[in-house]
């Protein structure tokens, strides 16, 4: 939103409704950039690999961390309930089911939204304020291409990467306790874990994770491109950049849940 | 006492001439129908407090604002009306200078001219571009620095680099935002002396944003007053300060203390 743009003297219904669909109109307009960049020469692979290092690479032990207690926690809130059934033979199924089809998704895409969204905010915010996006432009160089389609293909990438790795190592904090309580053999879990996830869920779940990774690279990049001058700025982009992305993760979520329930009602 | 640049422009070529622009920003009417003229060669100095609205009108000029009204024009092509890929090309012919150097500050100094420059010249490689770098760094004095981060450097190298990273694409023209702020005086005078070698050896031809008369006096070859969004005057430094208009003394004796204080000790 540079100066020219988006200072109307009059407002259409209100300031504080005008803005919000002027906001609404401009997330829109900058989707729309990107697609239409994305696949316009010159390419920067160079820097969509770099980015994807700092996004995937630079987050693994986070994940790791969290995937891992995930499974464990989750396990040991599960197996009092089962057991008063005398079921805690399902428990790999319950937590194959729970972690792939759910935790896994959302919980490394909320992560992630913390972690990445925000610096993709901070990063271009303060890009922005000390006009080296303004620099880039005047030295003709295309900065959304560089600093935005980078990030957002990065992020797109590699969301459902860290997504797999994080259902993964929650299946293996999972096992550690049901083998410990259980008994139960890696083979046994893992065949346990996996019987009751069909490829339709699987699929759903990496198709949201390529859409969460989507989301996290778009809207930091938004925030932080069109961050206002200031320092002030780069606090309210980062800041605006993760709560922006959660709550969209959580929409996104609950319409693709409820989406597929109404195209395989029986998964 | 600080030498008066001699003039020695003659060419009147025209690279950029902009007529009856206006821009304000809400009810902030920063530029009210500006008229200036930029020959080939020639360095303009756009003498103006803070906020008048100085840096805007290269901003403009090089395509990062627009104008409300008026026209643009950089080697004749009206910078609001052409295609964004004929921008593009224009902008190849302009370096800019910000007031803030604007460096990539994740980049070292050689990858913020190595950034600008292959991107921009893809014909060239490898050895090549090492070596256009190498020599762009030695000319503004700064050859050791190619392995340091921007901030590790002093406000003066800062400046330099800017103008490295600007002369790396042989421009044609050069917007310098006030090159001088935040420098003490020597490093100020090395900087002006610096502008004044970059119109020599490249031919280039600078708009130069100041508030610093020392910077104007030195390095200018005309001179505009700008004052309530207008130029109010025109001429070379002696010119333009020989008034008896309060807005444009006042603006003298403020920065010309010192040099008073120097005329009368002698």
């Amino acid at each position: 939103m540079d100066s020219n743009s988006r200072h109307p003297a009059k407002y259409f219904i209100s300031k504080n409704i005008d803005q919000f669909f002027i906001g609404i109109h401009d997330i829109f307009k900058f989707i729309l950039q990107f697609f239409k960049e994305v696949f316009r020469p010159p390419y920067e692979f160079r820097e969509v690999i770099r980015q994807c290092y700092l996004v995937g690479y630079r987050s693994l032990f986070l994940i790791s961390l969290t995937g891992f207690i995930t499974g464990i926690v989750f396990t040991k809130h599960s197996r009092p309930a089962l057991a008063s059934f005398g079921a805690t033979s399902w428990l790999p199924s319950l937590i194959g089911i729970a972690i792939i089809k759910a935790l896994a998704p959302l919980i490394t895409s909320l992560i992630c939204a913390g972690k990445v969204s925000s610096r993709f905010g901070a990063e271009l915010g303060s890009m922005k304020v000390t006009e080296q996006i303004d620099a880039m432009e005047v030295s003709a160089i295309n900065p959304f291409k560089f600093l935005v389609v980078t990030r957002v293909i990065a992020s797109t990438l590699m969301v459902p990467v860290l997504v797999m790795y994080s259902a993964l190592v929650g299946l293996g904090g999972s096992f550690l306790n049901v083998h410990a309580n259980e008994k139960t053999s890696i083979v046994m879990f893992i065949h346990e874990a996996f019987i009751k996830i069909s490829f339709n869920e699987l699929a759903s779940s990496i198709i949201r994770s390529v859409l969460f990774g989507f989301t996290i690279g778009i809207v930091g990049c938004f925030y932080g491109y069109n961050a206002a001058k200031g320092t002030a700025g780069v606090g309210k982009a980062a800041n605006i950049a993760v709560v922006m992305t959660m709550f969209l993760i959580f929409i996104e979520e609950m319409l693709i849940v409820q989406g597929f329930n109404l195209i395989y009602p029986n998964e | 006492m600080i030498e008066m640049k001699t003039q020695n422009v003659n060419n009147k070529e025209a690279v950029i001439s902009i007529s009856k622009l206006y821009k304000s920003f809400e009810d902030n009417h920063v530029l009210q129908g500006i008229d200036l003229e930029l020959h080939k060669g020639e360095n303009v100095i756009v003498l103006g407090r803070s906020g008048s609205g100085k840096s805007v009108l290269i901003k403009i000029i090089v395509g990062l604002l627009k104008p409300d009204k008026g026209t643009v024009k950089v080697f004749g092509k009206q910078i609001d009306k052409i295609s964004k890929k004929e921008l593009t090309e224009l902008r190849l012919r302009i370096g800019f200078l910000f007031q803030n150097n604007a460096l990539y500050d994740s980049m070292t100094v050689y990858e913020n001219l190595e950034f600008t420059l292959v991107r921009n010249q893809k014909q060239i490689r490898g050895n090549e571009v090492k070596k256009a770098i190498e020599n762009v760094l030695e000319e503004v004095g700064l050859a050791d620095t190619a392995d340091q981060l921007p901030g590790e450097l002093s406000g003066g190298q800062k400046k330099r680099i800017a103008i490295a990273r600007a002369l790396v694409l042989r421009p044609e023209i050069i917007l310098y935002d006030e090159p001088t702020s935040e420098l003490d005086p020597i490093t100020g005078a090395e900087m002006n002396e610096l502008i004044n070698e970059v119109q020599k050896k490249y031919k280039t031809s600078s708009i130069i944003i100041t508030h610093d008369l020392t910077c104007a006096k030195t390095t200018g070859d005309r001179i505009l007053m700008l004052i309530d969004g207008k130029f109010i005057r025109e001429g070379n430094f002696e010119e333009v300060f020989d008034t008896d208009d309060k807005r444009i003394n006042g603006f003298f004796d403020y920065n010309f203390i010192q040099e008073k204080h120097e005329s009368y000790s002698k």
